[in-house]
Parts: structure tokens; C-alpha cells; sequence
């Protein structure tokens, strides 16, 4: 019963042009709420007493045309914070989207201040080392493997 | 038969207590005796290969015999199960993959152990080490997950059968790649605290684990992978990536194993980043034993099998160990890491290395940061969250698109320094042709601008044809002067030049690898479904193709029941192939499990998933993904194989020059890595 509901839900859904792609990318953002941790289209178990119910659910709202926040907040309301796939962007769950992007910046730092540190660092040779090659004798030595390395 | 494997269970473990204390005991004292203590120790270790490869022997023997007296058997195999599954039924369980981690670290360290000449005290540092690792797995199998617990009561007739989604070719080879990718990073972990402890001169202890390293990076690339391409084939979802965060455990070490194996470069070349480095293995090995741990211990919520147990405090208290013991030496030692060099200009191979770093770190903490966020959230607000694929995507996609520009400039930067005008000349015809790439993508219909998703698709193949480009014009540049100093053809001299800088060449082949990998990425922007209730003659339409049902029908054997559909595929009114996706019921173990019909091609996969039967109407429910480029995800992973394989070979000698009076006396220069 429940699968020929939801054949005949995913025959309506085909139908409906900008519904479908509507209803594709909102159950994308959804999970299935039986605990297979996988997103609400995704999910493919048999007897799943949640997927069905939850697509013909989703199905429902978009053919209301709610607009995606009310959709998703009913879904949450229903089953859980756990049924979004990912946290949204309020209150502490922001942490979860400006953490990595904070790490980014910040290696992004700390990189530039080794860099820096490392550049004005006092080169470190022994007392028998040749000196080492600079500024134009460096370029024409560079110049010289160039010549000899390409064609 | 369960007696035997206890016995070898604790003998494993007196062994290997021996070879740590033993071997302790010979590096603390250094007087009279302690050579011999010493050697001890290093057989007690060889010993201990010996006595868990019995155990496991026995475990496996006692699958064959359907010995369901041991618990472990009676939960993961049954009498019907095939062959070639009751062998994998070793790894299929919480304590059996204990014990094949085991085995695999006493083989890893046999090798290590025989191969102890190269540098008897180093060795013998990291064999201690090792043995260390492995007491802790001894007592976990001895005292925490026992695989040879017996069954209480009457002995049951049968076994509950191996979860179905393990019955798959790809599972007898799967657990086992991925179990000696983590295993392995205990290597070059145990030498490089090895060479912390003893303040090793040099950077030798890099050179003797450098193929360790590699090796094991190569063995982890192929677990995930086959991992991919099994929940790609077995789950039938139509992905192979969800974000569970048994996938993620796994991607954590690789992503810091793969920025180990960059930037270790950099202290052999220039003998910098040595504290960098250090960590960087020490965190790779930890990140092994943290994904283990979060798997294995009920903290997160995964699909796999293991999630529910109680050892997780046992691994707690291990990386905790791990953790001071790494930290303490590094305190005592780390005078001892001070880099030799200085860096000289920020457009340079070192610094790329450097963003090169601090990219993948970026990628293994976001992965870290989503995996852990549930449980932080918990504590937090006192309610979990659900941290999936659209969170990774989001966040990873961008960091993974600046390692691809990475790895395009990267290879054309110089040691030390780079000036701009070398910069642009290497540079100008791979950036023309990327620009040209997405120029006639987007003539072809390709709109960026009308979903993100497109225009990462768009951003993806154009850096990849920039790597692709960059890599090929290595090949040529270099190929050419091989060319003009023996007379070779091209051909013939890239393969000489690759032969003669195996390790810099391989790596150029597995960059290319990895673009490929991308390619098929970023076809998954042009995913396409369709589900669809098909009875004899009906029809389905999928991009270009027209599935008709020819039939429908059912199977029974002892170990399943099975339905399949009949499924003729045509395309452009011509009959191309017929597919039959299937689904089981496996008897012993009471479960569902679908068997994907794929079609695929350089172009596109055709999948189809049999969903189930209409109850009323006994029909079958059709679903078909049609998946752009996912083969070459897989031609990708055969290719950055075949790069490790190439670096793992040592450099053929230069070959004899043919006179060229004409020319300069000097030697040909060609360019590091």
C-alpha cells in the first residue's frame, strides 16, 4: 500500500515541472526520521514506515505552495531538529558553518606570520658552507638550468 | 576450538608485554646484556606474529566448521553463507576486526622486525613502540571484545548469518585495504617518535619510511574507494559518499597522511618543517585510533555495524596515552627539530607546500568539526542535529577547488624562489586552455550562473584540465632535454625521465589521478532519477534512455530469497543491454538487501534499483539514476595506483650520453621536486 502511494506520489511528482525540482532539492535537505542516516530521497528500505509518509508530506506542502522555511520548520516541529541534514544558520548552529571558515582564516594567518617569521629568520650555515647564491648570480644560474631543461 | 584462541589470545598478549618491556628494558640500560635482552624482545615480537596469526586461523576455521558454540560465529555466520564471505566473516565483526587489526600490525611489524639491520637502534626504538600498540590491542581482544566467547546454554543449529550488505565481492576486499591503510600509519608514527626519543641525526629515518608511508597512503586511497564504489553498488541510493561518519574516520587520517607525504618533502629537501611534519604523523596516527574510537564506541550515529558498544573508554584512555607520551618527548626534544633553512620568497615550492598543508588541514577539521558537531550540539542546546552531505559539500567543495589551483601552480614553483616571468611562461597555455575548457562548456549549455552546484561542476573541470595541462607539460618539458641529450623519441624519454625521478614523476601521475577523480565528481551536478511501477511491457523514459519490462520474477536458494526484474534498455530505438536489478532476502539473518544492475560507461552509469512490489498489484517499483562520469571516479583510483606504484620504484641510473660535441660541457640540469 505504502509503495503504490508513493509510486503514484513520484508519478504526480514528475509531472509537476518546477514542484518536482522544488520538491527534489527540499527532500535533499531532509533526512528520513527511521535512523538509516540517509536523506529523506535517498532512503530505499523496504518497509521504511517513515520515507513514504514523510515524501507524501512533502509533497503536500509544496502542492500548498508553503515556502521552504514553513516546510522545513513543520518538518522539524513533526520529528526533531535531527530531520534537517544540516544545522541551520541560527542561533548556536551557526558555529557549524563559521568554524571551518574560521580555521581557514585563521591557518590562513598563522601561515603568513610563519612565513614572515621564517623569512627574517638568520640563515643558519656552517663555517665551511659555501656561500650561498644571490639576487642576479641566483637569476643566471636559474637562467642556465632553464635553457638546458626546456625545449 | 574456542580454548585454542583463547590460549592464543593471551599468549599474543605475554608476548608482546615481554617484547615492550623487554625491549624497554635493553634501550634504558645500556650495559652488558642488554644487546641480548635486546634481541629478545625482538623475537618475543616476531613470536607474537606467529601466535594472533593462530588465533585468527582458528577464528576463521571455526566460521568453515560452523562452530556456532563461539559467539562471534554464531553472530556473523551461518551454514548456507558462500565460502569466500565466512573467510571475510574475520573482519565483519567488532571483536573479529580487532583481531585481524592485530594480525595485520604484527605482519606490518615482522617486516620491521626482520628488516632490523638497516638501523638496529632505531628499529629497535620503534619495534618497542609497536609492541607498545599492541599490548593495547591484545588487552582490549583478551578482556574488552573477546572473539572467542563462548555461547551460554543449548547450541543453537544455525547462525544469525553476516548482515547482507556484507555479502558483496567488493566486502572481501574492502575491510582488509582499509584495515592496512590505518594499521600501516603506525609505522612511520612508531619511527618518527622513535627518532624524536633518540634525537636521530638526519633525516634518515624519513628515507627508511618514506615507502612505509607511501604504501600505506596508497592502501588507505584503495580502502576508501572500494568502500565508495561498494555503497555505490550494494545501497543502492545511487551515491558512493554520505557523509556517515564511518566514512569520515576514514578520510581524516588520509587527508593528514596526504599532507605528511607533501610536506615531508620539504625536510628532506631543505630540512624544514621537522616539528610540522612530527605532528603531522603523530596526528595521522591518532586521527586512526580517534576514527576507530568514534565508530566503534556509540558517540555518533553511523550506519555501519560497529556503532554500539562499550569500548570506547578503552580508546579514550589510549589516545590520551598516545597523546601525553608524544607531547612529553616533544617537550624534552624538540631543540632537537629546529629547521635548517630559512624561507625565501612566498612564491616558491616551499610555501605551496605550506598552503598545500594547510588546505587538507582545513578539509580534516571541517570533516573532524561536522562529525563531532552532533554531540557538541548535545551538550550545547541538549539536542542533537544532524550534520550530513549538504553541510560537507558546502564547505569542503570551495577548500577542495583551492587544492586543485594548488596543485596546478605547485609543481610549477621553484625551490627557494620563483620569479614571476618563469611563473607565466609555465603557466599561460594551461590557464588558456582551462579558460578555453569553460568557454565551450558553457557554449555547450553549461549554465554556472543557475545553480551552484553547476558552477562548482564548471570551476572542477576547468582546474582539472589546469592540473592536466600543467602535469603533461612537466612530462614534455622534461621528456624534450632527455630527448636532446640521448636522441629519444618523446615518448620514450618521458618514460625514461619518469623511470629516472620515479617519486617525482608517480606523484605527477597520481595529481592526474586525482583529476580524474574530480571529473567524476563533478558529473554528480547532472544527477538524474526516475521511480516508476513497471509490469510487463512498461515503459520508462531517463535521459537518453527507454527502459522497457520484459519480465519479472522470483528465486529461492538456501542462503536467500531473491526478486528480480528483466529490464531491456534502449537508446535511440536500438536494443543496448539488458539489466536485471535484484533484491534478497537473506533467511538466516532476517534482512533486505538490494543488488544494483548498473550500465556503465565513459558517459554516464545507468542504475537501476529494484525497490520493491507493489503489495496490490505484485508489480515492481523501478529505480533508475542516470549518473554522468562516476566510471572515471574508479579509472582515477587505478591511476593514482599506478603513480604509487611508480614512486615506490627506485630512480634508474642516468643513461649513457650521446656525444654532442656541439653542445655545452656541462651537465643537464633538470629541475628538483
Amino acid at each position: 500500500m505504502q509503495l503504490s502511494f508513493l509510486a503514484a506520489a513520484v508519478f504526480f511528482l514528475l509531472g509537476a515541472g518546477d514542484e518536482s525540482a522544488r520538491v527534489n532539492d527540499l527532500g535533499h535537505r531532509l533526512m528520513c526520521a527511521c535512523g538509516c542516516n540517509q536523506i529523506l530521497l535517498e532512503c530505499n528500505h523496504v518497509g521504511c514506515s517513515y520515507s513514504d509518509r514523510m515524501r507524501a508530506e512533502l509533497i503536500a506542502a509544496v502542492d500548498r505552495a508553503d515556502s521552504d522555511d514553513l516546510t522545513l520548520q513543520s518538518f522539524v516541529q513533526k520529528y526533531g531538529p535531527t530531520v534537517l541534514a544540516a544545522p541551520t544558520k541560527t542561533g548556536f548552529n551557526r558555529v557549524a558553518w563559521i568554524a571551518p571558515y574560521m580555521a581557514l582564516v585563521l591557518g590562513i594567518g598563522l601561515v603568513s606570520l610563519v612565513v614572515r617569521a621564517w623569512r627574517s629568520r638568520p640563515l643558519l650555515l656552517p663555517a665551511d658552507a659555501p656561500a650561498p647564491v644571490h639576487g642576479a648570480e641566483l637569476e643566471r644560474f636559474r637562467e642556465q638550468a632553464r635553457k638546458e631543461t626546456e625545449g | 576450538m574456542s580454548q585454542i584462541g583463547s590460549f592464543a589470545l593471551l599468549l599474543a598478549l605475554a608476548l608482546s608485554a615481554y617484547s615492550f618491556l623487554a625491549g624497554l628494558l635493553a634501550l634504558l640500560r645500556q650495559g652488558q646484556g642488554s644487546e641480548r635482552l635486546g634481541e629478545t624482545a625482538r623475537r618475543a615480537g616476531i613470536a607474537t606474529f606467529a601466535v594472533i596469526l593462530l588465533a585468527a586461523v582458528v577464528l576463521v576455521v571455526a566460521a568453515f566448521q560452523n562452530d556456532f558454540s563461539i559467539a562471534y560465529i554464531f553472530h556473523h555466520s551461518n551454514r548456507d553463507l558462500p565460502a569466500p564471505y565466512k573467510f571475510a566473516t574475520l573482519w565483519s565483526g567488532q571483536e573479529g576486526s580487532l583481531l585481524f587489526w592485530s594480525l595485520l600490525l604484527a605482519a606490518y611489524a615482522l617486516v620491521l622486525r626482520l628488516r632490523y639491520k638497516t638501523d638496529v637502534r632505531l628499529f629497535a626504538h620503534a619495534s618497542v613502540i609497536i609492541a607498545a600498540v599492541q599490548v593495547f590491542f591484545l588487552l582490549l581482544l583478551n578482556f574488552a571484545a573477546h572473539p572467542f566467547a563462548v555461547m551460554q546454554g543449548s547450541l543453537p543449529a544455525d547462525g544469525n548469518g553476516l548482515n547482507p550488505l556484507l555479502q558483496y565481492p567488493e566486502m572481501v576486499i574492502h575491510p582488509p585495504m582499509l584495515y592496512l591503510g590505518y594499521v600501516g600509519f603506525t609505522i612511520p608514527f612508531a619511527f618518527a617518535l622513535a627518532a624524536l626519543v633518540m634525537r636521530y641525526p638526519g633525516e634518515k629515518w624519513i628515507h627508511i619510511t618514506r615507502r612505509w608511508t607511501m604504501v600505506t597512503w596508497g592502501l588507505l586511497t584503495c580502502g576508501i574507494f572500494l568502500g565508495a564504489h561498494w555503497a555505490y553498488s550494494v545501497l543502492g541510493w545511487g551515491g558512493y559518499w554520505g557523509g556517515d561518519p564511518v566514512e569520515n574516520a576514514s578520510l581524516m587520517p588520509w587527508l593528514t597522511g596526504t599532507a605528511f607525504l607533501h610536506s615531508v618533502m620539504m625536510q628532506e629537501k631543505r630540512g624544514m618543517l621537522k616539528t610540522w611534519n612530527m605532528w603531522l604523523i603523530f596526528s595521522t596516527f591518532m586521527l586512526s585510533i580517534f576514527g576507530t574510537f568514534l565508530t566503534r564506541s556509540g558517540v555518533v550515529s553511523s550506519v555501519h555495524a560497529f556503532a554500539q558498544s562499550s569500548i570506547g573508554d578503552w580508546f579514550v584512555a589510549f589516545l590520551a596515552v598516545i597523546f601525553a607520551t608524544c607531547v612529553f618527548f616533544y617537550v624534552k626534544n624538540r631543540s632537537h627539530l629546529r629547521s635548517e633553512h630559512r624561507l625565501e620568497s612566498l612564491v616558491s615550492r616551499e610555501s605551496s607546500f605550506l598552503f598545500n598543508n594547510l588546505l587538507l588541514l582545513v578539509a580534516c577539521f571541517t570533516v573532524l568539526w561536522g562529525t563531532l558537531f552532533p554531540v557538541l550540539s548535545e551538550w550545547v542546546q541538549g539536542n542533537k542535529v544532524t550534520v550530513g552531505p549538504p553541510f560537507f559539500n558546502r564547505v569542503n567543495i570551495p577548500v577542495a577547488l583551492l587544492l586543485l589551483l594548488l596543485t596546478a601552480v605547485g609543481p610549477l614553483l621553484a625551490w627557494r624562489r620563483t620569479s614571476l616571468e618563469s611563473l607565466k611562461r609555465n603557466f599561460l597555455w594551461p590557464a588558456i586552455g582551462a579558460v578555453g575548457t569553460g568557454v565551450v562548456l558553457v557554449g555547450l549549455g553549461l549554465r554556472p550562473w543557475k545553480d551552484a552546484s553547476y558552477f562548482y561542476s564548471l570551476m572542477t573541470i576547468m582546474l582539472s584540465v589546469l592540473v592536466a595541462l600543467t602535469v603533461i607539460s612537466e612530462f614534455v618539458r622534461g621528456g624534450r632535454v632527455i630527448g636532446r641529450h640521448t636522441g629519444q623519441r618523446l615518448f620514450a624519454s618521458m618514460a625514461q625521465l619518469a623511470r629516472r625521478n620515479t617519486r617525482r614523476y608517480g606523484g605527477y601521475i597520481v595529481h592526474f589521478g586525482v583529476i580524474v577523480i574530480m571529473i567524476g565528481f563533478a558529473g554528480s551536478a547532472f544527477n538524474q532519477d526516475r521511480e516508476q511501477e513497471m509490469g510487463f511491457g512498461d515503459k520508462m523514459a531517463i535521459g537518453p534512455y527507454t527502459l522497457v519490462c520484459q519480465s519479472y520474477t522470483q528465486d529461492d536458494n538456501p542462503n536467500y530469497a531473491s526478486e528480480w526484474a528483466v529490464i531491456n534498455v534502449f537508446k535511440g530505438g536500438k536494443q543496448i543491454a539488458t539489466l536485471n536489478p535484484e533484491r534478497r532476502f537473506y533467511k538466516a539473518s532476517q534482512q533486505t538487501s538490494t543488488m544494483v544492475a548498473n550500465r556503465s560507461t565513459p558517459q554516464e552509469d545507468l542504475y537501476l534499483v529494484y525497490e520493491g512490489q507493489n503489495q496490490d498489484t505484485g508489480r515492481p517499483i523501478i529505480k533508475a539514476h542516470l549518473n554522468p562520469l562516476v566510471m572515471w571516479i574508479w579509472v582515477g583510483v587505478w591511476i593514482i595506483i599506478a603513480g604509487t606504484a611508480l614512486a615506490l620504484v627506485p630512480n634508474a641510473p642516468a643513461p649513457v650520453r650521446v656525444p654532442a660535441p656541439a653542445r655545452m660541457e656541462t651537465a643537464p640540469v633538470v629541475a628538483g621536486d
